[in-house]
């Protein structure tokens, strides 16, 4: 084996020809514009079956019984089967994670069993030869199910009188916590002025594209399962899936091809999902389930859903005192496995105002189990709640004392030359940029221009908001973020590398792609290392048979950590490459380099040997290299960040807003976001990430919302009347970058996927106050429809 | 659900003949029968334009037109409009302007530029906005791929 010592190359940052830092194009992108790639729903299998859903129309109802006799009967049914079927070849699961403590929900099947505990919770299923006559079938089959009340509002479902979701359980609280550092009465009882106000953050949900989809392949003759399936983490649902039908790991093959969206929408077990597999298990044959829209509006987790009391404290100089809030959540009838449904407010309460110099800080945070959709990580996890919250409280108290916002933050943002350093909450920082960042935004906004320009447009009856929000971002988590509370998933990633025998290389990554660019920058990371131009790589992704064991992609995790195990994996296997030169033309490995596709002497760039001569003498012409030496063109390296719980990164986003006061409509007008994620691979596409980002920001704060009705009926399941943002009504977005490197990587990269969701909601809410506060108009509740509004401006 | 209707189009310049289910939409015509998977479904219900495809030369909603409609018609998908060269310009500026990202969108939004710039080659912003406000993209934020469409534009103009 080859050792880097050595080749002291040196780091990542001194290759030449370097991809780091360059925005070219994604070279996976080029199929999909032409129609060309490969979805879950595009693969078709010989003697495939689709399956479908009967789903329940109650929110709570026993289940009396169930008569399948005639859907059996209907043209093309193979197969109808129930909840106990499923149950008797799929084991239950639980969605709690061992950390949380004191947290519970009940073990979990993939079908109702003799309750249904929410609209659309799949209750029976039926595998035909096509989807139409599946759906078909699904009409026949005969459900008496007795209505019980339903619980849909999560203060009332406390109470305690309140009708129980679980008979097994004393009330419907799933899980509380709390936090309590310094003295926050005292410090409130001191302020010069308390903000106070109670924010609401509506249901929303996903809305991927490409709706969730999977295709179970049971084949019998060799005992193994193989799962196309629209995932972010192959292998854990290798795991999930295993374990559920008592299969051993390498036994089940999970390949993600193409995924269509996901935003942490495809990351968790769902039922109707697990029975497609045990339909396959069952009839020994493939059963494709790719879920309708309306199915998706209500089987898809849903997101945020919290009702908050907030108050902060400041003195006469506008230096916060304390914060002290109370937040309840409204979850599913159980906490989603495996990551459980008590991460968004534990990131709630771990986060708020983490970007403030605070000593006293004081929360409660309580999740309640409803008979509503379950509840689960969706993009920017618990981030929009905990900027919203501590931004929003923070422009209130700054309006209360008449202080510009900026001013406030210069005040009481944590110092750049503080760290490292931990939050109130005990959150350690390694390195953040908050001034520097505030500074950038505010140079790149042209603030004092915009502010007169708002001035100006005052006059004239037309009003404009200036809204901010600094923000912390979690990502590149290690093992404390749920390894360590028993869910199957890893923190490390892995790459494989291999050159082939034209010089070429074949790199196997453990993160998947969902269009972000994950495949495109860990090409950019091997070239660079390896010295080797982009089109010489060819990233495979998303197959547990073929690349390393990984996490996946999620978190914004797939830069930081993977990309690291691609950075050591190229140094190995350059190692390796020129450890074979150095046989074949006598010299030392380490007076040797790789630089455009060919080994070259190290000290003046002379061109030695073509990359494609190191394939052919080491796979053709072995014969040649001396006997005792066995050339080795193949390196796999890991990496877990260890050093830091997640690699925090910073950021501060700006937006400008207009309010038409007559009608209520909040037109965004221009969004900026300065975005610390260290070290940045693709300028491009960390900008795509942020202004994608922004814009599902921008959905939760101004449009989206799953309505309900007091019986737990979603009342507007389809995409006409749950809006989406739509290109007419979104801004342009403009983005700086700052770069704080990891420190524990080669790279330095963090990452950079969820900042835009997680910042843009503050920025928006405290827009649309900057223009009502002359109106005498104030909201806190998202989304901040034009009936809102209006409301706020007292008009309703 | 027997009661099967033989329709006889030309789908990509290729003449095709099938028996139809009358109640098949389009888009599952073309993705089921002729294996033609470019073009996707999204919502089935006509909002998000992952569907369209081009029927006598206007854009159409895969999902909302039947495949019983497009008997004796010319229809277009992305396939085809990839392999006559005839969107080549939008694709590659959408790439080197990353204007995609899971690409699910991509064909729908890429056939509905086409369109835009055949109606209106000079549009400014808000008209490429307005234009592809029927495409729903959850990735992007569509500013770069207002951007592809801004660039293409302006191409044309001066190519």
């Amino acid at each position: 084996m080859s050792d880097l010592k050595s080749n002291p190359v040196v780091t990542i940052h001194d290759r030449p020809n370097s991809y780091i830092g360059r925005s070219v194009p994604r070279p996976n992108a080029k199929r999909l514009l032409h129609g060309r790639g490969n979805f879950t729903d595009d693969v078709r299998l010989p003697r495939m079956l689709h399956s479908a859903f009967l789903r329940s129309p109650h929110a709570h109802a026993e289940i009396v019984s169930i008569d399948t006799s005639k859907a059996e009967a209907a043209p093309g049914v193979i197969a109808v089967v129930t909840g106990k079927d499923v149950a008797e070849i799929c084991e239950p699961y639980v969605g709690v994670l061992t950390h949380l403590q004191g947290m519970r929900s009940p073990p979990q099947y993939p079908l109702a069993m003799d309750r249904a505990r929410w609209q659309g919770e799949p209750v029976a299923a039926v595998a035909a030869e096509t989807r139409a006559q599946a759906e078909d079938a699904l009409e026949l089959i005969g459900i008496e199910y007795s209505e019980l009340p339903a619980v849909t509002d999560m203060e009332a479902a406390l109470e305690a009188d309140a009708p129980r979701i679980w008979d097994e359980y004393d009330s419907n609280l799933c899980w509380e916590r709390l936090v309590d550092e310094g003295d926050v009465e005292t410090a409130l009882a001191n302020s010069a002025y308390v903000a106070e106000a109670e924010f609401d953050f509506g249901r929303h949900t996903g809305v991927t594209l490409e709706p969730r989809s999977i295709i179970a392949d049971y084949n019998s003759g060799e005992g193994r399962l193989t799962v196309h399936h629209s995932t972010q983490g192959p292998h854990m649902m290798q795991a999930i899936i295993a374990k559920a039908f008592q299969l051993e790991e390498h036994n089940v093959r999970i390949i993600a091809g193409d995924v269509g969206g996901a935003f942490g929408i495809k990351i968790h077990t769902y039922g109707d999902e697990l029975a497609c597999v045990a339909l396959s298990m069952l009839l020994k044959r493939p059963v494709k389930f790719i879920a309708d829209r309306l199915e998706s509006f209500t089987a898809d987790i849903h997101a945020r859903d919290h009702i908050i009391r907030g108050r902060m404290g400041v003195d006469a100089d506008g230096k916060i005192t304390a914060i002290d809030y109370d937040d309840i959540t409204g979850i599913g009838p159980f906490s989603m496995y495996p990551r459980s449904s008590g991460i968004e407010i534990n990131q709630v309460l771990n986060l708020t105002a983490g970007w403030y110099d605070i000593e006293n800080y004081r929360a409660r945070g309580r999740v309640v189990f409803l008979n509503k959709a379950m509840m689960c990580q969706y993009r920017a996890v618990g981030h929009p709640i905990a900027m919203a919250l501590g931004e929003g409280l923070a422009e209130l108290a700054a309006a209360g004392i008449g202080m510009d916002p900026l001013e406030f933050r210069r005040k009481n943002l944590v110092p750049d030359d503080a760290y490292p350093c931990k939050s109130v909450t005990g959150m350690p920082f390694e390195k953040l940029s908050h001034h520097a960042t505030l500074e950038k935004l505010a140079a790149m906004m042209d603030y004092d221009g915009v502010r007169a320009e708002q001035a100006k447009l005052r006059e004239n009856g037309i009003h404009r908001g200036i809204g901010f929000s600094s923000m912390i971002e979690v990502t590149s988590p290690s093992a404390m973020f749920y390894g360590v509370g028993g869910a199957p998933i890893s923190a490390q990633d892995g790459c494989t590398l291999r050159l082939d025998a034209k010089g070429n290389v074949f790199c196997a990554i453990s993160v998947t792609e969902q269009g972000q660019g994950a495949e495109a920058i860990v090409g950019q990371i091997v070239a660079t290392a390896l010295g080797v131009s982009q089109d010489r790589v060819r990233v495979i992704t998303g197959d547990t048979d073929n690349v390393p064991y990984g996490g996946g992609t999620w978190a914004s995790r797939g830069t930081g950590i993977a990309g690291e195990a691609a950075v050591q994996a190229g140094h190995a296997l350059r190692s390796q490459i020129l450890e074979v030169a150095g046989k074949m033309l006598q010299a030392e490995p380490d007076t040797l380099d790789i630089r455009d596709n060919q080994v070259v002497d190290a000290a003046n760039g002379a061109q030695r040997l073509d990359l494609a001569e190191i394939g052919r003498v080491a796979y053709y012409r072995a014969d040649t290299l001396p006997p005792d030496f066995q050339a080795e063109l193949s390196a796999t390296r890991h990496f877990v960040p260890k050093a830091f719980p997640f690699a925090f990164t910073n950021g501060m986003h700006a937006s400008y807003v207009e309010v038409d006061e007559r009608t209520g409509i909040v037109t965004p007008l221009k969004h900026w976001v300065v975005e610390d994620c260290g070290t940045v691979i693709n300028p491009m596409l960390v900008d795509e990430q942020v202004r994608g980002g922004v814009v599902q920001g921008i959905g939760g704060a101004l449009y989206e919302e799953c309505l309900y009705s007091d019986e737990g009926q979603l009342t507007n399941g389809n995409m006409a009347d749950y809006l989406v943002p739509m290109a007419a009504e979104m801004p342009d977005i403009e983005v700086g970058h700052l770069e704080s490197p990891m420190g524990e990587s080669e790279l330095g990269a963090k990452g950079a996927g969820e900042a835009g969701t997680g910042g843009a909601p503050a920025a928006i809410m405290n827009a649309v106050n900057d223009a009502l506060r002359p109106l005498g108009g104030q909201i806190t509740q998202h989304p901040m429809t034009p009936e809102r509004v209006l409301r706020a401006l007292g008009k309703l | 659900m027997s009661n099967r209707i033989t329709i006889t189009a030309q789908v990509n310049g290729e003449k095709v003949t099938r028996d139809v289910e009358p109640r098949q939409s389009l888009v599952d015509f073309l993705r089921e029968e002729l294996e033609l998977t470019g073009s996707h479904v999204g919502c089935e219900h006509g909002v998000c334009g992952a569907c369209t495809v081009r029927l006598n030369g206007e854009i159409v909603r895969g999902c909302l037109t039947l495949a019983v409609q497009a008997d004796g018609t010319e229809v277009e998908t992305v396939e085809g409009l990839s392999e006559s060269g005839e969107i080549a310009d939008l694709q590659d500026a959408f790439l080197r302007l990353n204007a995609i990202q899971c690409g699910f969108c991509s064909p729908g939004m890429l056939i509905t530029a086409a369109e835009l710039l055949d109606r209106n080659p000079a549009p400014d912003r808000t008209q490429i906005r307005e234009f592809i406000a029927g495409n729903y993209c959850r990735c992007t934020g569509y500013q770069t791929i207002v951007d592809a469409i801004e660039t293409v534009a302006k191409e044309r103009r001066d190519s």
